[in-house]
């Protein structure tokens, strides 16, 4: 059958199993843009590229499979970089398609022309510049391949017009071996010898912990991590980009560990004698100063990227394998540590004496943004789906909701994107209609990309937004307030300017204010009672309100500041 | 890349250096990929060559000289399997390697300079390729030591223009070396 290569695409992304393309159309795109409107694919028109892309991550995140974006040549792709570089520093499993000019006017400094490929070669983990028709479908085969198989990760696929144009034989590749990758192999399958290395260090612990990280639910390994933790009753720590691999409830979590991690996790890890890294990468958030990090562990580290082992951290025994793998071995071998009741022991004495926390709230406001999150929690169905932005209110968020399965945390971790909460939280809900989701997000970041409500209310995604509004850049200024004499450079953006709920009107979502506490729980009532259109609540919290934990950037673990009514204690 | 030129064999050069064969996919922009690599993570690159590989077609080989300083051999390793049109890595200590490397050289010549330079051309086994009134271009293929010895004895004639390959290597005969790593 001759079709043109645009039918070429979609047809192609049909055959992957997509349902729904974010995107925005323009000249180069053009050509594709036709088929689409007879295909079952849904197409989500977003009103700025960034929202395009980070939709497609919150879909990921959401549901666990590839997001896609499509968008047109120039400023349509370098629109949608950022988005790509969040992917990647969070291995979220993206398809990119970016019209490019007719190859004749690649290189010519055509309009609207940019050399896409390049640009993301450092922020994808593969990239193409599809040049016959006849090729299309091996692209993005190979597309989907790549973002979704080893450690996952954003592909992008750059089309040029008139390819899209020209015509081809219809066929598809018929498995993994017609797809052209002889450079890729990802690992799979556990290394005996290193496994009884594993299991032997793992004999001899005293002081384990379970460092888990957002690996465990990229492999979907979160039943063999519980599995493991029940059985061996090691402390489970997970990341932010972890949150949700272990319930939050389960007497074995610890919560969050790093910058902004629970004194328990932060002391668990730094007294251990051995840390079970799993799917993680030793991120500076995570270790403070490294060559002060769990000064006396022995690390297991499992990770399906050979190259994240050894890269921060020296491993005693490397696993190079998929978590669940992995876990699900170290499972089948019966390997555990002797007793932990002592170190249990010490563990509860430090969630005694430092559990997360906060000045109570004033009955005359302003919130408490900690209390915010609680509530919202408390008055939400279970399951709800907390998608956040960048800065205080998501270090709150991770902390302060109760997160008890994966795919309920959408989050920017490795580049801390601001604007990443609304159109993740879209994409979200697209992925998963029947949960609630809402966005927890700052004044500032509100401001990046709140344009995509517009694309909400249009397209029917009825999400719910909490700006945490504390008229500032909270997280900026709280640095500015320990580290900089409380010079505040910057920062200040005013609770009033925009007037968030008429935006909200504005962009056919219904907007709520709430000053004080009843306020906040009649407002949060009302929001999670609409459930036709989308809701924006601006909550008025404490400028002054600090996230604590903290360890300052570049100190060690140990030095961990608590909440100021905490201090002093033993 | 580094801003320095390649000072070659072990005695004059401060730096560790490995040696990496990297047979990759002959397509558009993998040169740049592997650069690109090299750039991103700090890895600093003392030389580079590049030339179709066995299947013409399909591969060419990219011999890369590192500073192991600047770039962990496992991180390189690891970093560069991830490049999916990396196909196959080898490592070759530099004592273990067999290396060459081509030197081309015109040097002007004159009835003043024309017997030293026949000298210094005969004690490096070098051979004239090219020659007209005023210049003589010469070649040699040698270990980088050998380039080197003969690139500080051309330095003495005055507007001599020199150009090296940069190194390549296959592993000496006899001597056990690590498996080539398959791409992962
Ligand atoms: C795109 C982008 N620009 C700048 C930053 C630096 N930054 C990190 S947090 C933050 C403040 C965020 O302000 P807001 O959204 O109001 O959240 P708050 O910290 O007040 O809760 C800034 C500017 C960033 N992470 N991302
Ligand atoms: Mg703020």
């Amino acid at each position: 059958m001759e079709i043109t290569g645009a039918q070429a695409l979609i047809k192609s992304l049909e055959h992957e199993g997509v349902e729904v393309v974010f995107g925005l159309p323009g000249g180069a795109i053009l050509p594709v843009y036709d088929p689409i409107l007879d295909s079952p694919i849904r197409h989500i028109l977003v009103r700025h590229e960034q929202g395009a892309g980070h939709m497609a991550e919150g879909y990921a995140l959401a549901t666990g499979r590839p997001g896609v974006a499509m968008v047109t040549s120039g400023p349509g792709a370098t629109n949608i970089v950022t988005p790509i570089a969040n992917a990647h520093m969070d291995s979220t499993p993206l398809v990119v398609v970016t019209g490019q000019v007719a190859r004749a006017a690649i290189g010519t400094d055509a309009f609207q022309e940019c050399d896409i490929t390049g640009i993301t070669m450092g922020i994808t983990k593969h990239n193409f510049l599809v040049t016959s028709a006849s090729e299309i479908p091996r692209a993005i085969a190979a597309a989907f391949h790549l973002a979704t198989t080893g450690r996952p990760g954003p592909v992008l696929v750059d089309l040029p017009k008139d390819v899209a144009q020209s015509t081809m034989e219809w066929w598809y590749p018929a498995g993994v071996e017609e797809l052209d990758l002889p450079g890729y192999r990802p690992l799979a399958g556990v290394d005996e010898a290193a496994l009884e290395r594993a299991a032997a260090l793992l004999a001899t612990s005293e002081r384990p912990v379970l460092y888990v990280g957002g690996g465990v639910l990229k492999a979907r390994a979160h039943e063999q991590l519980r599995a493991f933790a029940e059985r061996t009753r090691i402390p489970v720590v997970t990341t932010l980009m972890a949150r949700g691999a272990f319930p939050d409830s389960h007497e074995l979590a610890l919560g969050m560990p790093g910058m902004h991690g629970t004194y328990a996790a932060v002391t668990a890890i730094q007294r251990a004698d051995l840390l079970i890294a799993v799917g993680t990468r030793f991120d500076d958030r995570v270790t403070g100063r490294v060559s002060a990090f769990a000064p006396g562990a022995k690390v297991i580290h499992v990770d399906i990227d050979a190259a994240e082992i050894n890269k921060i951290r020296h491993a005693e025994v490397a696993l190079r394998a998929d978590a669940a793998g992995a876990l699900g071995a170290l499972e089948e071998m019966g390997a555990a540590p002797a007793n932990l009741d002592v170190w249990w022991k010490e563990i509860r004495t430090w969630q005694e004496s430092y559990p997360l926390t906060y000045d109570p709230p004033a009955e005359a406001g302003p919130l408490r943004p900690q209390q915010v999150i609680e509530s919202i929690h408390a008055a939400s169905p279970e399951g709800t789906v907390v998608a956040a932005g960048v800065g205080q209110h998501q270090m709150w968020a991770s902390q302060f909701w109760r997160f008890e399965e994966p795919g309920t945390w959408i989050n920017s971790g490795g580049a801390g994107t601001m604007g990443f909460g609304v159109p993740a939280a879209i994409g979200a809900k697209v992925g998963r209609p029947e949960r609630t989701v809402w966005c927890i997000d700052g004044d500032g970041c509100f401001q990046m990309t709140a344009q995509e409500l517009t694309t909400a209310r249009a397209e029917g995604i009825p999400i719910k937004v909490a700006i945490l509004n504390n008229a500032y850049l909270g997280m900026v200024r709280q640095w500015q307030e320990m580290f900089y004499e409380e010079r505040y450079s910057e920062v200040y953006l005013n609770a009033d300017l925009p007037d968030y709920v008429k935006w909200a009107e504005a962009m056919g979502c219904v907007g709520l204010r709430a000053r004080t506490p009843d306020e906040m729980r009649a407002a949060i009532e009302e929001a999670n009672a609409i459930t036709d259109v989308p809701v924006v609540v601006d909550f008025r919290t404490d400028t002054s309100e600090k996230v604590f934990p903290m360890v300052a950037a570049g100190a060690s673990n140990d030095d961990i500041m608590v909440h100021p009514s905490q201090r002093g204690r033993a | 890349m580094s801003p320095e030129p390649f000072l070659g064999d072990v005695e004059h050069s401060p730096v560790r250096h490995h040696i990496l064969s990297v047979l990759v996919e002959n397509k558009a922009g993998v040169l740049a990929r592997v650069a690109g690599l090299f750039a991103r993570r700090g890895f600093n690159i003392y030389s580079l060559a590049v030339a179709p590989a066995e299947s013409h077609e399909r591969f060419s080989r990219i011999t890369i000289v590192v500073d192991a300083e600047t770039a962990p051999l496992e991180q390189v390793f690891g970093q560069l399997h991830k490049l999916v049109n990396v196909v196959e890595i080898s490592d070759i200590a530099p004592d273990d390697a067999v290396e060459r490397e081509v030197l081309l050289a015109t040097i002007p010549t004159d009835v003043d300079n024309r017997t030293s330079l026949l000298d210094v051309i005969g004690a490096a086994n070098a051979s004239i390729v090219d020659v007209d009134a005023h210049h003589v271009t010469v070649m040699l293929a040698a270990t980088p030591a050998g380039c080197d010895a003969l690139e500080r004895a051309l330095e003495a004639h005055p507007g001599v223009e020199l150009h090296r390959t940069g190194r390549v290597a296959v592993p000496r005969l006899g001597v056990p070396t690590h498996e080539p790593m398959r791409s992962r």
